[in-house]
């Protein structure tokens, strides 16, 4: 798909959402939209460093919940406005990712996965035992009572994340589309030869761990103006490290589409299944329909189109 | 003897915990030349192989080529130099197709971009004749058809040395002829070549001089016909 293209899908998508929520008269659709955007913009990140480039990443809450405390901690010293709150979010996460990036270098398969694990458990001791941004018992924040232009800062919000959901699948489209993205699937497949081939493969994946850090932490950022309640708990949540590595592994791991597709179908299944059924159903529906994935279609229901597709015109 | 020094390797040593896989090894490889190595398994040839182009670091020694010192570069930077070598298991990248597989090399290494990409790609598989084979998944090809990425994919970063690891390995006869053909004709284009094969018929048709490692020592150097000759090498392969 051409720049074009992508662009005008995008850009019909957005209306569409914008124009279904203007006629919707009911905040809980905000609320539940929200919560789907925001996995499709973890989705996309965590699938730059876990599906272009092969590194499975188990440390998606670390990411999250630093850029939500960097907002936290900008409201309580200086009421920073939400745009100063996303980029500083965006700018401390991805510093986290590069530092993750440089201290696991060595690291490859499982032992990287294992310390991105290590990453969320010692950032959250952190942040228990940090009195600032609340402890353990949480912090309460006051968000603005109304955003111009917006009928609730709720309906502000949701469109904020739409937004962020564009910036993070672009990105992900472009760098696919590059020689970044042709330098990852190459480590993907086999880092010694990539190397060899005289793909930099150091540098590659410091981009790959900042870019897919850096907009993780964009998607926590607006998250305590979001529920107005923060604890380490809540947004250490081993839900968004599952979500995050199942939504593109239902997707399909090799295209910008993927994690999206994942997102929406999984992240809507579970907001349905929160108020029909109930809310501790959430992960086991992840792990059902992830283990069927990946015995059924491992390549994702992107590659089962392809496959379908093939085998049709064959 | 008149030809330039290419490559120049001295006193290299790698040791892996206790064990010593070189033992200050020093190298001499002239441009233009086709240049053999052999030794009996775990000799020390890979783990030289791996410190020329940058996979291993060697622990002490320096390298040198074509007048730059990069004993301390990584890998790509030496492959930019122009050092490229094929892997005893090939390595494809396996989501890719043969011709993107080529792309790589030719986009990093070779720093070409846009339609001269592909024409240069297209090129090396003609050349290597897997034109054919240019859209076909690189996971799906014959063991033979897997050999020759491995040098078209070597080739496709534009070498000035090729490092040839055990590339005929496994193959029939007539197919480490193929192989030959093949090498010998990108040595008649100017390239320098390092051949590390335990087939004795394919090195000693191939090479103009050969070095023999043992336990990671270099224990002869020189034409085919005096290593032949040799009684060191000769004890190294049959023992006493």
């Amino acid at each position: 798909m051409g720049g074009r293209a992508f662009a005008i899908v995008a850009l019909m998508l957005v209306v569409a959402v914008l124009v279904v929520s203007s006629v919707l008269d009911n905040q809980y659709f905000y609320f539940a939209g929200y919560v789907v955007l925001q996995y499709v913009v973890l989705a996309t990140a965590w699938n730059i460093l876990g599906g272009y480039t092969g590194y499975v990443n188990f440390g998606t809450p670390a990411f999250f919940a630093l850029g939500a405390y960097t907002a936290v901690v900008l409201i309580q010293s200086l009421t920073a406005p939400l745009p100063i709150q996303l980029v500083a979010g965006a700018i401390v996460s991805g510093l986290l990712g590069l530092a993750l990036g440089y201290l696991t270098l060595r690291l490859r398969g499982v032992f990287f996965s294992i310390a991105t694990l290590a990453l969320a458990v010692v950032l959250q001791t952190m942040f228990v035992n940090w009195d600032y941004t609340g402890g353990a018992r949480g912090i309460t924040l006051a968000r603005p009572a109304t955003a111009p232009l917006f009928d609730s800062y709720v309906q502000f919000l949701f469109v904020v994340m739409l937004g962020l959901a564009v910036l993070a699948v672009a990105t992900a489209w472009w760098i696919e589309r590059s020689w970044i993205g042709r330098g990852l699937a190459a480590i993907r497949d086999n880092e010694e030869a990539a190397e060899c081939m005289g793909v930099p493969t150091l540098r590659l994946k410091l981009v790959a761990t900042t870019v897919s850090g850096a907009l993780m932490g964009l998607a926590g950022a607006p998250f305590p103006y979001y529920v107005t309640f923060v604890e380490p708990t809540s947004v250490f949540d081993l839900n968004y490290a599952v979500n995050s590595l199942a939504m593109p592994m239902i997707g399909g791991s090799t295209t910008w589409i993927g994690p999206v597709i994942g997102a929406v179908l999984l992240g809507t299944a579970q907001q349905i299944a929160t108020v029909t059924i109930s809310s501790a159903l959430n992960l086991l529906l992840v792990g059902l329909i992830l283990v069927a994935f990946v015995i059924l279609a491992p390549e994702g229901i992107v590659g089962l189109v392809q496959r379908l597709a093939r085998r049709s015109r064959a | 003897m008149s030809a330039e020094t290419l490559l120049e390797v001295q006193g290299v040593t790698k040791r892996f915990g206790g064990f010593q896989a070189l033992g200050a090894v020093d190298l001499r490889v002239r441009q233009g030349e086709r240049f053999g190595l052999i030794g009996p398994n775990g000799s020390g040839k890979t783990t030289l192989i791996n410190c020329i182009s940058g996979t291993l670091r060697a622990d002490a020694g320096r390298i040198v080529f074509a007048g730059h010192d990069i004993t301390a570069l990584p890998a790509y930077r030496r492959t930019r130099l122009g050092i490229s070598r094929t892997f005893q298991i090939p390595k494809p990248f396996v989501s890719m197709t043969v011709l993107q597989n080529l792309l790589i090399p030719v986009e990093y290494a070779g720093r070409r971009h846009g339609g001269a990409m592909l024409d240069e790609a297209m090129g090396i598989l003609e050349l290597m004749g897997l034109a054919t084979k240019a859209r076909v998944s690189s996971a799906a090809l014959t063991q033979i058809e897997m050999r020759k990425l491995e040098l078209a994919r070597a080739m496709a970063a534009r070498p000035r040395l090729l490092v040839s690891d055990e590339a005929m390995a496994g193959l029939s006869s007539t197919e480490v002829d193929d192989i030959l053909t093949i090498l010998f004709e990108l040595n008649k284009r100017g390239i320098t070549i390092i051949m590390i094969e335990h087939i004795m018929r394919a090195v000693m048709r191939f090479s103009e001089r050969i070095a023999v490692l043992d336990a990671g020592e270099k224990i002869a150097e020189g034409r085919p016909d005096e290593i032949l000759a040799d009684a060191l090498v000769e004890k190294a392969y049959l023992g006493e």
